[in-house]
């Protein structure tokens, strides 16, 4: 799909009415999607707060509940959401660099990388809910020695279900400027969609950093 | 009186005569176009029609409320107890979500902030609709509950309560308040960029309107704020469909947590429904005093004090909900603080108006109600603010008192007040001004009659969201029931005044009708869809009047 030409673009197609020049656009949008990026650490911030206090108050069940989890799929997980976050910036220096060809190339990794993080992720969880571990009506965990197992994995389960729905959601960005892309719309004069993109994508990528040494290591 | 120099000037420009003209309410024309627009005043009409109504409709369960309290004998209740239940859930939900934290930056200051700074638009247009979408959408939710089963548990939406017992929509209501939220943080987020980047040339921060300082603020808290609620209630969503045990104590849950995450959010949020009433006070005072703003950096700043200490004081309502002593002390302490930027604000606004050239005017009578009736509030609040009154105050009419003289004493009464203040630069048509200021003088006799009655109740030991009460209290019940009908009469007055002025022959408005200096009174009334023909450049602060200071006379 990379060899079709781009029609004719004007060179300040994408500038709104409302703007007088292209750069305060870019910037406009730039701290847009970072204020945007704050307002997403706050809500995470929530969860990580109940983390915090139910682990100093179920410590013992924290120790033996995240025993249930598989650190190396997570480990896994984590080397794939690595390698993403890295192919992402590469696709926003070749938006930068006019190289239309590497950026499509990149960005259709990352899309790999995103639906490779989910599959393992499902695998878990099918893993998890047949052992009777996902809170609600079959809630049957068996063999527990210490009290309410059961708030881990509820955190377990928020925390990792909010998130990849978050790698879905970023998936679908990605897809968005990548059918962009392939017109032929980004250059060095105009790239802040795969900037925005981009920059949503190492959050994601960020939060998981957290997520994984604290619902899978720390006991 | 009026000093319209910068509209006499600007009329003078080609292009401005009579007839027709177009503007951006006949630029273009039917239901799609309005659907479909991207222009911030649009949009900002759309979000006062959809605030207002909901308004009028949280309005009338109030008096439904009342009107219940009446009398407490068995004979004369006309609702049961779970209905009860329901009217008061609802008026509080739809008050708080649906019209006020939306109703102000949504309505008034979408249509006015870009206009003010000069520029064409919001910096995300797009964004803006969008919000207005989500607004919609979960207002459905929760408009949902009064057709299927309402809501019992309060707009606070307590656990254990909520998740285990109430036998009513919870999650439609709180999914609808979640998405609510997400509406409430577009516009946060659309404002701050605005003022940022689209300030016209010579526009710096310390020229910026004092009602734009407070936007800033009041955007401040929506985005911060904002998410941590909507984690709260995805939380509560879970616990109720799937039981996981967070807030459950039952299942290892902690239900004071939710507590804490809800007035993490909430009490911030009442910042973001006062916030935008000072604002509105600030540029109405000034204006209608014709006099330069006494301590405008002190006004500004105390905007943004409140907002960052806001976010330290949620303590103050778990006094009674098994906090440890010391956090208590703590968030005693801090609530006082808060005081501190509120009595700066209303001490510079009373300055000002000392030696000004006073226009008594709706705008300006609906101000000086806000000074008495917002002072009144604020005070009371430092009475809740002391743990050793508080204990015996804590769920009694007391409460609710207080938080009336602030919300509606304060932000609707300047809501109300700012809606006459642009209302000729929104429609282009001058109201009534003697029913307007006879219908600000009947709000401001009714109000005080519903409310100041409740400190009276509440000192005495009424308890809040009582379905019925102890025959001692029929008199002051009475009478703070005829109060909401004298305040609802005068609100409907007021509505009924602005909205006859769009009549076939109702009265044109100049540019300029007050004399401002801000550059929204530099735009026709109403405003071409641009704003304005090219972009204003300003060489002069937002109240720097010809004349200042008390030797005026």
């Amino acid at each position: 799909m990379a060899t079709t030409e781009p029609e004719a673009l004007s060179p300040d197609f994408h500038v709104g009415h409302h703007w007088d020049k292209a750069d305060t656009q870019f910037d406009a949008g730039r701290m847009g999607i970072w204020i945007f990026l704050v307002t997403e650490i706050l809500f995470f911030g929530g969860l990580f707060c109940a983390f915090f206090i139910f682990q100093s108050w179920y410590f013992d069940s924290f120790v033996e509940a995240h025993n249930q989890l598989d650190w190396r799929l997570g480990g896994l997980n984590t080397i794939v959401l690595i390698t993403s976050s890295l192919t992402m910036a590469l696709a926003v220096r070749a938006a930068q660099t006019n190289d239309r060809k590497r950026t499509i190339q990149m960005l259709a990794i990352t899309i790999a990388c995103a639906a490779a993080f989910l599959v393992i992720k499902y695998t878990e969880y099918h893993h998890k809910i047949e052992e009777g571990l996902l809170p609600g009506a079959n809630f049957t965990a068996v063999g527990f020695h210490s009290a309410n197992p059961k708030v881990f994995f509820s955190i377990y389960f928020m925390m990792t279900g909010i998130h990849g729905l978050h790698v879905v959601i970023g998936m679908g960005l990605i897809m968005w400027i990548l059918l962009r892309a392939a017109k032929g719309e980004f250059s060095s004069r105009y790239y802040a969609p795969v900037e925005g993109v981009g920059l949503y994508w190492h959050l994601v990528d960020l939060v998981w950093i957290y997520l994984f040494p604290l619902l899978y290591l720390v006991g | 009186m009026s000093r319209a120099i910068t509209a006499e000037d600007a009329s003078k420009l080609p292009g401005y005569g009579g007839g027709q003209k177009k503007n951006y309410l006949n630029a273009e024309k039917g239901v799609v176009s309005w659907l479909t627009t991207v222009d911030h005043k649009r949009i900002g009409i759309m979000y006062l029609f959809s605030t207002i109504t909901m308004f009028i409709i949280a309005g009338c369960l109030a008096l439904t409320l009342r009107l219940e309290l009446l009398h407490p004998a068995q004979q004369s209740h006309f609702l049961t107890a779970m209905q009860y239940n329901q009217v008061f859930t609802l008026h509080g939900a739809m008050m708080v979500f649906l019209f006020i934290i939306p109703g102000i930056p949504g309505g008034l200051f979408n249509f006015i902030l870009p206009l003010m700074i000069g520029a064409k638009d919001v910096a995300f247009p797009k964004l803006n609709l969008m919000s207005l979408y989500l607004y919609w959408i979960g207002a459905a939710f929760t408009i949902s509950a009064i057709l299927t089963t309402g809501l019992d548990t309060g707009w606070t939406f307590y656990v254990p309560y909520s998740s285990t017992v109430s036998p009513t929509a919870v999650i439609a209501v709180t999914f609808g308040v979640f998405i609510l939220g997400f509406s409430s943080i577009l516009t946060g987020l659309n404002f701050i960029v605005t003022i940022h980047k689209l300030r016209a040339p010579g526009i710096t921060f310390y020229r910026l309107p004092l009602v734009l300082w407070s936007t800033y603020a009041t955007s401040l808290i929506q985005v911060l704020a904002t998410p941590v609620l909507a984690i709260t209630l995805l939380l509560l969503i879970f616990e109720r469909a799937f039981h996981i045990g967070i807030f459950d104590p039952r299942l290892g849950g902690d239900p004071v947590l939710y507590q804490h995450f809800f007035w993490f959010y909430s009490h911030p949020a009442v910042y973001i429904m006062i916030l935008p009433g000072m604002g509105i006070i600030s540029d109405l005072i000034a204006v209608h005093c014709h006099r330069r703003i006494f301590g405008y950096k002190a006004i500004a700043f105390s905007s943004v004090a409140i907002a960052m200490v806001g976010f330290l004081v949620w303590g103050h309502h778990m006094f009674t909900s098994g906090q440890s002593r010391l956090a208590a002390t703590i968030f005693s302490f801090i609530t006082f603080i808060v005081a501190v930027p509120s009595g700066i604000k209303v001490f510079n606004w009373t300055s000002t108006m000392w030696g000004g050239s006073i226009s008594f005017r709706t705008p300006m009578l609906y101000a000086m109600s806000f000074l008495f009736l917002f002072t009144i509030g604020g005070l009371t609040g430092l009475f809740l603010g002391m743990l050793g009154l508080d204990l015996h105050m804590q769920d009694t009419y007391f409460v609710v008192a207080h938080f009336h003289y602030v919300m509606v004493g304060g932000t609707v009464i300047a809501f109300v007040g700012g809606m006459h203040h642009w209302w000729p630069k929104i429609t282009g048509r001058l109201y009534n001004e003697k029913i307007g200021s006879l219908a600000c003088i009947i709000v401001f006799v009714g109000f005080n009659m519903t409310f100041f009655t409740q400190f009276f109740l509440g000192s005495r030991g009424m308890p809040r969201r009582y379905y019925t009460y102890l025959d001692q209290f029929q008199p002051l019940h009475a009478f703070s029931t005829y109060g909401a009908l004298v305040l609802g009469f005068g609100l409907f007055l007021a509505l009924g005044n602005l909205l006859a002025s769009l009549r076939a022959g109702g009265e044109r408005a100049p540019k300029n009708p007050w004399g401002g200096l801000t550059l929204e009174w530099e735009a026709e009334s109403p405003p071409i869809t641009e704003n304005f023909k090219r972009t204003p450049v300003v060489t002069h602060g937002p109240y720097d009047f010809p004349s200042t200071g008390p030797a005026h006379h």
